[in-house]
């Protein structure tokens, strides 16, 4: 009943591939997809702990710190681009932005 | 040991069922609030494995910065929900297949790591020397000193960040009066006053 390693790779694993299908799923809704961008971002931090306490070197917790900051940097910027682009356009629809389609 | 075990099923269970809810759910503030019972839960799945600070953080940056600013951000904007719902079910066949492959791929890494070809199990000397003082102090030592570069890069792409994202959402909307104190502040005396000599009894 020990919890190793492999327990916490594969619930990372879980989450990695919920956060590939929401993407495909929710192909309208861009806020969605961002928050399916983070599920994703929270199993590659889920990855990085695990290994990180079961190796014994807290670099990993360090890199997962530089992974947390880059998330919410992208989520600010990402709604940014969103809440002008709803601004701008009324809709927030995936199939719809093709503004710069040459 | 047992206690532990239960805990980890449990902590494990929601945040990948709350997951799952963030994909499927029909509306988009419900699905923010699963996203924060995940983030939760994973902080659980940090604090049993010792990782405490991580799991602060996690709490602090996720639940209370980039969770509230997506609610903030659904509630704002006015959204058709019927119309983002349309061909959901389309992209299934396609999604299921490609979720599969990697899904079988990430368990296959996990049964080669779970194998034992490469030894990862048990810490090394270092790291029982580091693992010995607590994690926050541990995390301190390493980031102040050796990645303190890295620590400040961090701060940059925040208030790149940051100055993105004002730049972005920043409109000037003609038509609003506002306030404009360095106008206020310029005006002198003789751009404002003038003195008339009104002769007597003449009026002015």
């Amino acid at each position: 009943m020990t919890i190793g390693l492999g327990h916490y790779l594969t619930v990372a694993a879980v989450l990695f591939t919920m956060g590939i299908l929401g993407i495909f799923l929710n192909r309208k809704n861009v806020i969605v997809i961002l928050m399916c961008v983070e599920l994703m971002l929270l199993a590659v931090n889920i990855n990085l702990v695990a290994f990180s306490v079961f190796q014994g070197n807290i670099v990993g917790q360090i890199f997962a710190m530089l992974v947390l900051t880059v998330a919410a940097a992208e989520a600010a910027i990402g709604l940014a681009i969103l809440v002008v682009y709803f601004r701008n356009r009324g809709t927030i629809e995936v199939e719809d932005i093709n503004a710069m389609k040459g | 040991m047992i206690l532990q075990a239960l805990a980890f099923y449990v902590f494990a269970a929601i945040t990948v069922a709350s997951a799952a809810m963030v994909v499927v759910s029909r509306n988009p503030v419900y699905s923010v609030l699963f996203l924060i019972l995940a983030f939760f839960n994973a902080a659980g799945l940090f604090l049993l494995i010792g990782a405490e600070f991580i799991a602060m953080i996690l709490v602090i940056v996720y639940v209370g910065a980039v969770a509230v600013l997506f609610l903030f951000v659904v509630m704002m904007l006015d959204i058709n929900l019927t119309e983002l719902r349309e061909g959901f079910l389309d992209y299934f066949p396609v999604g299921a297949l490609i979720g599969a492959v990697l899904f079988a791929e990430l368990l296959l890494g996990v049964g080669i790591i779970g194998a034992g070809s490469t030894t990862i199990t048990g810490l090394n000397a270092h790291g029982a020397q580091v693992m010995a003082i607590d994690n926050t102090r541990a995390i301190g030592r390493v980031l102040y000193t050796q990645y303190f570069y890295l620590f400040q890069v961090a701060g940059l792409v925040l208030l790149v960040a940051m100055i993105g994202a004002i730049v972005l959402t920043l409109r000037s909307r003609p038509g609003v009066r506002r306030q404009k104190a360095g106008d206020q502040i310029n005006r002198t005396k003789e751009q404002s006053i003038t003195v008339v000599k009104v002769p007597t009894r003449g009026g002015v």
